[in-house]
């Protein structure tokens, strides 16, 4: 089962969309293919749009991917939240740690 | 009128036992300054001096007991350390309000003399002249708050939440363990403040696995639910996730009104008045008795108490901890003054004691009529009767007794002040101060006691040059030690001095008349001549001797007790006074026999045995009077004899020895009959008959009669001396 999908790449600016549930039993292998871009790329950009369900490992991984391109000097931006993703995040109050516009629908909790 | 007086003698008698209090305790931080139960226990003493002064408008004593109230509140505090030098300030503010107590009660209407007023100001100077100014308690105080609050904001603002932190366990994602699902069901429950997610294990480039769990949370949670139902909400990840729950600041004004209205029945430990009032669960407490029972294993010598680790662990407020801690204080102090004990006369408890005696003595002759009238049927009845009473008369004497402790532990002063006083260093080491006697017999040893140990300060213990030159330590000590033995008390006090100076003792002896030139004294009996009115053999007389108690009066005191002392001394090594007591001096078991037609009572804890006097089984010779008993041979005395020397007893009689003992001395007593035991209440001689030897006392018998009472350690004296 693909976990994510590569939209775009450049030598810059590279694209993917999580196209999956980021729980426990994806964090794994979401994870290791994530990391690789990482390693590669200067700019990255995630699409979340598609992640219909997301738990603390999610977020956690959520965290460790903006704390890494942090250390390393990258770029890291989450865009197209979907409503679980953004349910979760205000619920851990980390909106303001990843600091991505964040596009509030219109039944959403905005803080 | 009189009602007042009474009220002022038990404001004397409170303040002279707080005073007291105060003494010890302050003995006791010399040697552990920081026993914060001890500062307590001070603090206390001097505050309720202060507060029942205030009762009688004593102002004097209020206005100084407050200057030295607030230094101990200081200490209590933190804010001051204690040394000695603010001991020894604190003990003279202890002699002086004592002095100030003294003068409120005698010249209540006479202003404070000039030199109390300036002894006064001169002390209070010495107290608070160096304040130091940090508030330790608030620090902590705050400190526990921040820690838990860093990075939540203005900690007014969540005044009214409940600050939960939970950290999560490496494994607790792979247990299905998601916090995610707490702070939901969490929002159920009440309104979720804040949310801090922290991640400071978050390991970096590719140590990070993504099915561990690096997450921490702080909860900022607003809600009107109890702790347990927090608690609970956390129940099924307790494995996984260390979660720690601090009550919002408003709920501690609740609980401390909670803790100011928990009734006061019994004491509890500390967790369970928590527990009670809903500060902490069941886990919280389980948790910090876990981290001291590891801790106390790991390091037993430093057990930090149940409430630092729960402040520690951040799950309750320093604030509650504190006023549960003088709860706890409180309601013990409660309980042990409430059902423990009850103030009464003194004078009630004798009239109680010679009540028991009537009783005893009524008691015994209602035997006697039983046996008298071959009443078989009574008899069970006589029996039970007579358990009864030598048990009312056991419980009767037993309220008298008292530990012989306090009266030791006054003596720490003495040997403090004097040994200062003489440039001695000297320690007092206590033993047996739960040993307990009559209340008169520990008033009435007051004074021998203080005797004999100013003498061991004063002459007994060398000054420390003179200890190291003859290769000691420098510091002496004195033992006081107290212990039971055979129906006495046996009270030693033994130093580790010089030890008695027999040449001496026995020139000044013969220079004063007491014995002849050409004595023949033994080395105990030498000991014995500084109990001998007229004998110092101190050169010059400090201003500890010349109190007008002389060896003789403490030898004359003990005596008047029915004790007896002794003398034990090693040159070089020290000297042990052995004072040996009697428990009590109002009803003894005693054991009657008969001599010549007269009846006389043995104290039944001094007899060691009686046997058939017959010269056929026992060497007996007849002309030094000494008897080989079993190999042991021993002086005996005939009592027909010793009390009445005309009436020869034909020796083809049969005749009884009664083996009596006293310490290691032993002396057969020759009886016609033996009659048994007998409750013995004792009635005292009269003055006529004070001087008589070999008597303490009479009693009266069941059937009206009189029997002697015989003092077996003046018979025991008499018949070594005889040989």
């Amino acid at each position: 089962m693909l976990t994510i999908n590569v939209k775009k790449q450049g030598d810059k600016d590279t694209q993917i969309a999580i196209c999956n549930e980021m729980t426990i039993y994806t964090a794994l292998e979401q994870a290791s293919a994530l990391s690789l871009h990482l390693k590669a790329e200067q700019t990255l950009q995630l699409d979340l749009s598609e992640v219909s369900e997301i738990d603390s490992a999610g977020v956690q991984l959520l965290i460790y991917m903006k704390k890494e391109t942090n250390r390393l000097n990258k770029q890291f931006s989450l865009v197209n939240h979907s409503q679980a993703v953004v349910e979760v995040i205000e619920l851990f109050g980390l909106v303001s740690f990843f600091g991505d516009p964040i596009i509030v629908s219109s039944n959403g909790n905005e803080l | 009128m009189s009602d007042m007086n009474a009220v002022l003698v038990t404001f004397t008698q409170e303040a002279k036992e707080l005073l007291g209090e105060m003494e010890e305790s302050l003995l006791v931080l010399e040697d552990k300054p920081d026993d914060s139960e001890t500062i307590d226990s001070l603090f206390r003493a001097i505050h309720t001096v202060k507060g029942s002064s205030g009762l009688f408008g004593f102002n004097d004593v209020v206005a100084f007991t407050h200057e030295a109230e607030t230094v101990l509140d200081q200490v209590r505090h933190g804010e001051k350390a204690i040394n000695d030098q603010l001991i020894s300030t604190l003990l003279d503010c202890r002699d002086h309000i004592e002095k100030l107590v003294d003068h409120c009660i005698e010249s209540s209407d006479q202003a404070l003399p000039e030199e109390l007023v300036s002894a006064g100001e001169a002390l209070v100077f010495q107290l608070t002249g160096k304040q130091a100014d940090d508030n330790a308690l608030a620090v902590l105080d705050e400190n526990a708050q921040s820690n838990v609050l860093e990075g939540m904001g203005e900690p007014s603002d969540l005044s009214d939440s409940w600050i939960i932190a939970l950290e999560f366990k490496v494994d607790a994602f792979r247990m299905g363990v998601d916090p995610l699902s707490f702070i939901r069901y969490l929002k159920t429950l009440g309104d979720i403040q804040k949310v801090l997610v922290l991640t400071p294990e978050l390991p970096e480039g590719d140590g990070f696995d993504p099915e561990s769990c690096y997450l921490r949370c702080k909860i900022a949670f607003v809600s009107d639910v109890d702790k347990q139902t927090i608690e609970d909400v956390f129940e099924f990840a307790e494995d996984d996730c260390v979660i720690n729950i601090l009550p919002p600041n408003s709920k501690v004004e609740e609980y401390l009104s909670l803790l100011e209205n928990l009734p006061e029945l019994h004491v509890q430990r500390l967790g369970d008045i928590l527990l009670d009032v809903g500060v902490l669960t069941k886990n919280d407490i389980a948790r910090a008795v876990q981290v001291q029972t590891v801790s106390d294993e790991v390091n037993s010598d430093d057990t930090k108490p149940l409430g630092t680790i729960l402040i520690e662990q951040q799950v309750v407020h320093p604030v509650v901890v504190n006023e549960a801690l003088k709860k706890q204080e409180k309601i013990k102090k409660k309980v042990a003054g409430e059902a423990n004990y009850i103030r009464v006369d003194s004078g009630k408890l004798g009239q109680l004691i010679n009540l028991v005696g009537e009783l005893v003595i009524s008691g015994a002759g209602m035997d006697l009529m039983v046996e008298r009238h071959g009443l078989s049927d009574v008899e069970e009845v006589a029996a039970t009767m007579t358990t009864l009473v030598s048990n009312i008369r056991d419980t009767a004497l037993e309220l008298r007794m008292v530990p012989i402790g306090e009266t030791f532990s006054r003596f720490r002063r003495v040997v403090r002040d004097v040994s200062k006083e003489l440039n001695k260093n000297i320690e007092l080491q206590i033993t047996g101060g739960e040993t307990e006697l009559d209340k008169m017999v520990v008033e009435k040893i007051n004074d021998p006691l203080t005797h004999l140990i100013r003498n061991s300060l004063d002459h007994g213990i060398e000054s420390p040059e003179q200890r190291r030159q003859a290769g000691k330590p420098e510091k002496g000590i004195i033992e006081l030690n107290a212990y039971h033995d055979s129906g006495h008390i046996v009270i030693q006090i033994k130093d580790n001095g010089a030890g008695l100076d027999c040449e001496k003792i026995l020139a000044k002896a013969i220079t004063n008349g007491i014995i002849p030139e050409d004595h023949n004294l033994s080395q105990q009996e030498t000991f014995n001549l500084i109990f001998a009115a007229g004998l110092s053999t101190k050169a010059q007389a400090s201003d500890l001797s010349g109190r007008g108690v002389g060896m003789d009066v403490v030898k004359r005191n003990i005596e008047a007790l029915r004790g007896t002392v002794e003398i034990d001394s090693v040159p070089g090594v020290g000297t042990t006074f052995t004072i040996q007591l009697p428990l009590t001096l109002a009803i003894i078991d005693g054991f009657m026999v008969e001599a010549a037609g007269e009846r006389y009572i043995i104290p039944l804890s001094m007899v060691d045995e009686c046997v058939e006097m017959s010269s056929g089984e026992w060497a007996v010779d007849e002309v030094m009077n000494y008897v080989n008993l079993r190999g042991v041979a021993m002086p005996y005395i005939r009592l027909a004899e010793y009390f009445n020397e005309e009436r020869k007893v034909a020796s083809s009689e049969r005749q009884s020895l009664v083996i009596v003992r006293s310490g290691q001395n032993k002396v057969g007593l020759v009886v016609d009959e033996l009659h048994g035991e007998n409750q013995t209440v004792i009635k005292p001689l009269g003055k006529v008959f004070e001087n008589l030897r070999g008597l303490t006392g009479a009693t009266v018998l069941g059937d009206g009669n009189v029997a002697l009472i015989l003092d077996i350690q003046g018979l025991i004296q008499t018949a070594t001396k005889k040989n």
